[in-house]
């Protein structure tokens, strides 16, 4: 029987790594953009904007990640469009992301004092200028904490990727359990990579957020 | 300016047959308001009869539901977004809370709006802050943050921000209500020498000695009409109404 040393381990998992920190990083790019766009759809009043998109927020938060990683793979098949794990889980991952970006972000700007809004009309800005210039920068301040820890969430959440056969952390952590026999060395390595990609980020969001009120 | 024109001196704003509902509760019910290029109009009556209300249908703020308004010529038109813009660039508006940008340094303050609506260079820009922070006795704190300063340095950091726009009438809504009172002064002193130099004033206030000493005309509002409109010394001298003199004397005791 072949013998596996602890490095090959690690080397084959952070080599599984990158397709996670891949998926993270369209989750968190196509997630902010679809978010911000429909964010923009309802403060701009657009007919139907409102409506349509709480009932997308309800729709993404109120069903388990793993259905939706299902229905994207699956369901799509079904409509005779044949998707890669690929693209299965970067729209899921994409649509869960911005669901939730979207609402986060519309309780920043709500938090911006009406007075704002008001004093920004009264000097005839548009509603692209308002939002660039006045209640955008006021959002953002507070917006940091609750995006980055849902952003720690994301991460975490391509583990479920696995599923549908997508070859990230979580997947190769199991194919090598099955090669080496060896879980709990396996899933401890797994769980330290998880923490060493989630932390900076968190250690980020603190010390952009110092710099934020420090601009004050 | 040509010479023919007619001596009547130019409207500025004009309100005909306004109107406004919040849901059943008609607040404004019928408002005719004229003010012509210079004048100084001071709205005064109990909190409540729709004063403040008017002020900001001037400019948009609050949509109205029956009646005209022209600013400066230009019609109000709700929903119509060059109209609005167009507008909005003629009326300043000062509020009781100030709502200074607090991301933003007192220049950046006055600057935004020219820059952004007016595309002024921000050479120009800068040049005109200063001048006008100048104005208002602020001079040297331009590069200052909004939260470094007291009330009533906010409030005259928020004129300058208006008269950035180069508005032909200023909207005040109760201006002073949010100082101090050792503060309160400073502000006024403000106001006063626009109104000297000729600006155009609709103002909310609780400040009668000062409606009283600066203003052409005072509006008495009560229960969504003007009640009674005169020339100062008229209505705080001789009150026609059971109700402005009740409202006087409220304030007396």
């Amino acid at each position: 029987m072949v013998d596996f040393s602890i490095w090959d381990i690690f080397r084959n998992l952070l080599l599984a790594a990158r397709w996670t920190v891949a998926l993270s990083l369209i989750a968190f790019l196509g997630g902010g953009l679809v978010g911000l766009a429909l964010l923009v759809a309802r403060i701009a009043r657009w007919p139907g904007a409102d409506l349509l998109v709480r009932g997308y927020v309800q729709l993404f938060q109120g069903t388990p990640l793993l259905m939706q990683l299902f229905l994207a793979y699956f369901g799509l098949s079904l409509l005779g469009v044949n998707v890669s794990p690929w693209v299965a889980a970067s729209l899921a991952l994409t649509l869960y992301t911005s669901a939730f970006l979207t609402e986060i972000w519309r309780g920043c700007v709500a938090s911006v004092a009406k007075g704002q809004w008001e004093a920004s009309s009264a000097l005839a800005l548009s509603l692209g200028e308002q939002l660039r210039h006045v209640i955008g920068p006021q959002a953002l301040r507070v917006a940091v904490p609750p995006t980055v820890g849902f952003l720690v969430q994301v991460v975490k959440g391509t583990a479920l990727a696995s599923v549908i056969g997508f070859i990230e952390l979580t997947k190769a952590g199991t194919m090598i359990t099955n090669a080496t026999f060896r879980p709990f060395t396996v899933y401890a390595c797994l769980a330290l990579m998880y923490f060493a990609l989630c932390y900076p980020i968190s250690a980020w969001s603190k010390s952009l957020e110092r710099r934020l009120h420090g601009r004050r | 300016m040509a010479a023919a024109e007619t001596p009547a001196p130019k409207r500025i704003v004009e309100i005909k047959g306004l109107k406004k509902r919040f849901g059943a509760n008609e607040v404004l019910k019928g408002i005719d308001l004229e003010v012509g290029a210079g004048e100084v109009i001071a709205i005064i009556g109990k909190s409540g009869s729709g004063k403040s209300t008017l002020l900001r249908c001037v400019n948009g703020l609050e949509v109205f539901d029956e009646g005209t308004l022209t600013v400066d010529g230009l019609p109000l038109l709700h929903g119509n977004k060059a109209a609005m813009r167009a507008l909005r660039q003629r009326v300043g508006m000062i509020f009781q809370s100030f709502n200074l940008f607090p991301h933003l340094s007192v220049g950046r303050n006055v600057m935004l709006a020219p820059s952004l609506v007016k595309k002024a260079a921000a050479a120009a820009g800068g040049e005109q802050a200063k001048r006008l922070l100048a104005r208002v006795g602020l001079a040297e704190k331009f590069d200052a943050s909004p939260d470094q300063l007291s009330g009533g340095q906010q409030q005259r950091v928020a004129i300058a921000r208006a008269l950035a726009m180069e508005p032909a009438v200023l909207l005040c809504d109760e201006i002073t209500s949010a100082l101090d009172p050792e503060l309160v002064g400073e502000v006024l002193r403000v106001v006063e020498s626009l109104a000297v130099d000729g600006m155009t004033l609709l103002m909310v206030t609780h400040e009668m000695s000062f409606a009283r000493k600066v203003s052409d005309r005072v509006v008495f509002m009560h229960a969504g009409r003007i009640h009674e409109i005169g020339p100062p010394q008229q209505i705080f001298g001789a009150p026609q109404s059971a109700e402005l003199r009740q409202f006087l004397s409220a304030l007396d005791g």
